[in-house]
């Protein structure tokens, strides 16, 4: 058998059969696609690294200053309150989202009729774009013309306008609900996908059993969701850390630069002030700080589960 | 009678006289929670055709007291004219669309059906660059448009779109194919086609669900994008419907003007609420096919 084998593989190697020249022609198929991610992908990424070392303003020469960007890094009192607030941000708008789309896929997880309406209607604000949103929800939180405050007079829950996104904690509040409102569909799919790969037959057995509700729960869903969750927060971990377009048009990182979140920041470096040497090195950093924490995520939830 | 029973069965053991309540609040409880995503939709959509006083109207009013259309008229004298920028991100989004499934198709088919050396590596790092934020390489890029002379034009925009498209085309348009049976392709290789016959005959035609996934995450994503198009594009001939609205808001042309505000909000959503409830079935395919494969 082993001599057959070698001796056919030799004849393979040696041979070039119109088959394997055919094999080969996959290469060009793929090679577009390929050009693409080289170009504006990966020689961009390796750019950045380079750039992050030196000097660069936009007009002008660039100086090589080696590792003097990251130094000033550690002393750059914004840098680290945007990392603190994105971070606060991220820790407070994850819960919610997947609090909140949890209970959706349960609720458009049962067989009932219209269930395909509702999951249409929640997942509605998932296509509309995070601009649009933002825009629509500056509209809405306006303390003279929005429709938040009419309405929360007329239930006579305030007294008064608020100008929900004048005050650090009002903001953070008033977006992560905008925030929530806008993704919360999307991570509902997510996980029902993960909740309709489970079997029938696993809660019958249960219900057989005399497990109720909440036993069901977390007998049975939530540890058989464990992979869907681990894959759906660590999406909606790295998007929340990316967040820019609901701070930069709702409150133009305000109060007093409160609301800069990390991107924010290199945008304001790399694209205000043109210091794009900087910017790199904030974005090298960002993407540290990414890959850390996906693989946290994904080291914490690790594991088949035992069912 | 008893199937009703059954199918609530999650809600733990029922007695069957609950059964009609249990079922009229669940349709009570998903109603509350529907109209709270809708809400926000609606309300900005009837700002919009609200007469422009009553838009500003503060406190604010519910209902129009007729309907008006001149928030749209009023958004068409901001910059070059509202018809400019919706121009300008149709050209970006077609461009994005059509290069994203020409090159996701390409590629899906040449690692579904060949096997040529390097074509895992090559794989992985197609599928890589989704771990790559695009706002970490925005500075390069940015460099990299100018040095090609592609900076502020609607075609550089649409070249990196297409790039931030094609780890997500790639992946579905292979799978796509993978679905396909081989014994279809080998007939009409042995037919004496060309392996891009091929992919023009027989693919193609069968792997219509994959491009139209591929079309509708393409156009989403390149019609709603906002912050690449303020970096990329620098003067005002050039920009995207967001950047228009930004400006808007920022009070760039003068006063907030909130019911033209709201009425280029409703014409960026449109097309989007439209292509979904036409296409929810490919989008959310797209969607759950990923997340089963990951």
């Amino acid at each position: 058998m082993g001599n057959v084998g070698t001796a056919l593989t030799n004849l393979k190697t040696n041979f070039k059969s119109p088959s394997q020249r055919r094999q080969r022609l996959g290469l060009f198929f793929v090679l577009p696609a390929v050009i693409f991610t080289l170009v504006f992908f990966i020689i961009p990424l390796l750019i950045t690294a380079w750039m992050s070392l030196f000097n660069w303003p936009l007009l002008g020469k660039h100086t090589f200053i080696g590792i003097e960007n990251y130094v000033n890094m550690f002393s750059d009192k914004q840098f680290w309150s945007s990392l603190w607030f994105t971070t606060k941000y991220t820790i407070i708008v994850t819960p919610c989202i997947f609090i909140l789309a949890f209970i959706l896929a349960m609720l458009v997880n049962l067989p009932m009729r219209g269930v395909s309406l509702f999951r249409t209607a929640y997942f509605l604000p998932v296509v509309i774009g995070l601009g649009a949103s933002s825009l629509l929800w500056v509209w809405l939180l306006n303390d003279r013309v929005g429709i938040f405050n009419r309405m929360l007079m007329d239930l006579q829950l305030i007294k008064q306008p608020v100008v929900w996104l004048g005050d650090i904690n009002l903001a953070m509040i008033t977006i992560v609900i905008s925030i929530v409102w806008k993704t919360a569909g999307f991570a509902m799919i997510l996980l029902l996908t993960g909740m309709q790969a489970i079997p029938e037959s696993l809660y019958q057995a249960a219900m057989v059993d005399g497990a109720g509700f909440w036993a069901q729960l977390r007998f049975i869903t939530l540890p058989l969701l464990r992979r869907t969750f681990a894959l759906t927060l660590v999406i909606s971990v790295i998007g929340s850390y990316l967040a820019f377009d609901q701070f930069y048009i709702m409150t133009r990182g305000g109060p007093f630069n409160q609301t800069i979140t990390v991107v924010y920041w290199i945008y304001n470096n790399s694209f205000a002030y043109f210091k794009m040497g900087y910017g790199s090195a904030l974005s090298i950093m960002l993407l540290v700080v990414l890959v850390l924490l996906s693989g946290l995520q994904l080291y914490l939830l690790r594991g088949e589960p035992d069912i | 009678m008893n199937t009703t029973v059954d199918s609530v069965q999650h809600f733990g053991k029922i007695r069957h006289r609950h059964a009609g309540t249990r079922k009229a609040s669940y349709y009570i409880i998903c109603s509350i929670l529907a109209a709270m995503f809708i809400f926000p939709i609606f309300w900005s959509a009837l700002t919009s055709i609200k007469p422009p006083l009553e838009a500003s109207a503060s406190p604010s009013t519910y209902f129009p007291t007729h309907l008006d259309w001149s928030n749209f008229k009023k958004l068409d004298e901001y910059g070059m004219g509202l018809w400019r920028y919706v121009f300008n991100s149709t050209i970006v989004a077609l461009l994005t669309v059509f290069g994203s499934i020409l090159l996701s198709t390409l590629a899906g088919y040449g690692f579904s059906r060949f096997n040529f050396p390097g074509k895992t590596f090559l794989f992985i790092t197609i599928l890589a660059a989704l771990m790559i934020p695009f706002q970490s390489i925005l500075t390069p890029l940015f460099i990299i448009l100018g040095k090609l002379k592609l900076q502020n034009t609607l075609l550089g925009l649409s070249l990196v779109y297409i790039t931030f498209q094609l780890p997500f085309g790639v992946f579905v348009m292979r799978n796509t194919f993978e679905t396909i049976p081989r014994e279809l392709e080998e007939a009409a290789l042995l037919d004496g086609c060309s392996s891009f016959s091929v992919l023009h005959r027989v693919m193609l035609r069968l792997g219509i669900p994959g491009i139209v996934t591929v079309a509708i995450y393409a156009f989403l994503n390149s019609w709603n994008e906002f912050l690449a198009a303020l970096i990329f594009m620098s003067s005002e001939k050039n920009f995207t419907l967001p950047i228009l609205l930004v400006n808007v808001r920022n009070a760039l042309y003068g006063q907030v003007d909130w019911g033209a505000l709201q009425a280029g909000v409703t014409v960026t959503i449109i097309p989007c609420i439209i292509i979904f409830l036409l296409l929810q079935r490919y989008y959310l395919q797209g969607l759950m096919g990923g997340a089963v494969k990951g």
